[in-house]
């Protein structure tokens, strides 16, 4: 008798534990560049939908990689659009849900030299080491590179370049000094006073069209559609606008 | 062989030969120390060089990067020749795999020193032989099997180092992309070729270094016996 009485009660507070159906859980996978304004999305994100979207921070490129071999995310938030794109052509995404989220703004930054005359400082090479995110696998490296050669100095600051393997280290390099510049992501500077900063116009490098898209794993997931469209609506542009990125 | 492969191949296999080097001359006397000596504090100094076996690479990678630049102690070293900050170079990976790859190449050496234990040399010194001339002529050839397994752990080690390496190195080709670091590249922007040439190098190299240490080991403790 006890122990069927036991059985029930467990019974019942398991089934009070997986009762929450309504509010869901969505994991996304976010470029490093979107790390703070995607936190302050996902926190209002969960205030008015009662969903959680886990957020799961890293470089775009390794995303894809680890989007190929079925990594659980359901959102993925790209750097770009190419790996959006090529995530539905290769059948790990689903086609119609891709849009753009956001435009990054790339920055010159450093914490030693004045950079605020841009190119001026570029090309005085008043530097040992100038900081880019890696620009096979970041769309804010590509940019960099774009930028130098648009800018006629590639050839000669390419000895002097390091590479973080995503833009948060490359970031992370300037901060700490170890290099005394660097292109960064505006979105990184937010808040942030220190050093000076350049930003780099629009049209010396290509537009860093920084894409969204639903996974396959994700195309039944209330919360992941939710946390999309959430993405798309007024509120989430307001935060992507005031972190420093253009609107599409 | 292409370059972008041939090149990280050989700067790990010189990072790797010159860290094994400093290694063994940092660690000997060090674990020397540690399997003789009486001092209340010499187990604490030993888990201080093992901290990296249990430490996550990027614990170390952090303060490393802090320690080479500007504000540390690497950057006053590298203002001697005029730069700025040890991150980013060979030597600095030097430093870091020295201080990663220790454990392996101290834990046993101090064990073939505690097992070399003090009557080879009590008689040493009984026919008159100063404890350098102990050291080098008794302890360190009976201790040898020790030395030969530290070397190659920590050598092996150093070739599969990667956490350090990614936050300090900077990823310059030739300088300081080594195996690691480049698998880790060629897999990010999708060369899965060239990521399998190299991984599967990696493979076949820690499954001899494996082999060769057993078959090794054996010989000794056959020797010994």
């Amino acid at each position: 008798m006890k122990l069927t009485a036991l059985v029930a009660a467990l019974a019942a507070s398991l089934t009070s534990l997986a009762a929450p159906a309504q509010a869901d859980v969505t994991h996304v996978a976010v470029a490093a560049n979107f790390t703070e304004p995607a936190k302050e999305i996902a926190a209002l994100f969960k205030q008015k939908t009662g969903h959680e979207a886990v957020l799961i921070f890293g470089a775009s490129g390794a995303f894809y990689t680890q989007i190929t071999h079925s990594a659980p995310f359901e959102v993925f938030l790209s750097a770009d659009s190419e790996r959006p794109k090529m995530a539905i052509d290769d059948g790990f995404a689903v086609p119609e849900t891709v849009f753009t989220y956001a435009i990054g703004k790339l920055v010159l930054w450093s914490r030693v030299v004045d950079v605020t005359s841009g190119e001026a400082a570029l090309r005085a090479g008043n530097f040992q080491k100038l900081s880019i995110a890696n620009p096979v696998a970041a769309p804010y490296g590509t940019a960099a590179v774009e930028t130098m050669k648009a800018l006629g100095v590639y050839d000669t600051l390419q000895p002097k370049i390091v590479q973080g393997n995503s833009i948060a280290q490359a970031f992370q390099f300037i901060d700490t000094r170890n290099a005394e510049l660097g292109f960064v992501a505006l979105s990184q500077l937010h808040g942030v006073t220190a050093g000076t900063r350049w930003e780099v116009p629009a049209n010396l490098f290509s537009p860093i069209r920084q894409d969204a898209v639903l996974l396959k794993t994700g195309a039944n997931s209330e919360a992941s559609k939710a946390f999309l469209a959430f993405l798309k609506g007024p509120e989430a542009k307001a935060i992507i606008e005031q972190f420093g990125y253009a609107l599409p | 062989m292409p370059d972008d492969i041939w090149v990280p191949i050989k700067l790990t296999i010189e990072l790797a030969t010159i860290s094994t080097l400093a290694l063994l001359i940092v660690a000997t006397p060090l674990a020397w120390w540690l399997a003789r000596s009486k001092a209340w504090f010499k187990e604490a100094a030993a888990a201080i060089v093992s901290l990296p076996m249990v430490l996550p690479p990027t614990v170390l990678g952090f303060y490393l990067l802090i320690a080479l630049g500007p504000d540390g102690p690497g950057g006053l070293i590298a203002s001697l020749w005029g730069a700025r900050t040890l991150a980013f170079t060979f030597t600095g990976l030097v430093i870091g795999s020295i201080l990663s790859s220790m454990p392996f190449v101290v834990q046993p050496i101090r064990n073939a020193f505690a097992a070399v234990g003090d009557r080879p040399l009590e008689v040493a010194s009984t026919l008159r032989a100063s404890p350098t001339r102990a050291f080098w002529t008794v302890a360190l050839p009976l201790a040898s099997p020790g030395l030969l397994t530290g070397a190659v752990l920590g050598f092996a080690h150093t070739v599969g180092e990667f956490g350090v390496i990614l936050m300090i190195g900077g990823n310059i080709p030739g300088r300081t992309r080594v195996m690691s670091t480049a698998i880790f590249d060629f897999v990010e922007t999708m060369r899965w070729r060239e990521a399998n040439l190299l991984a599967g190098g990696m493979v076949a190299f820690a499954f001899v270094v494996i082999l060769a240490m057993t078959l090794l080991e054996k010989r000794f403790t056959r020797a010994g016996a």
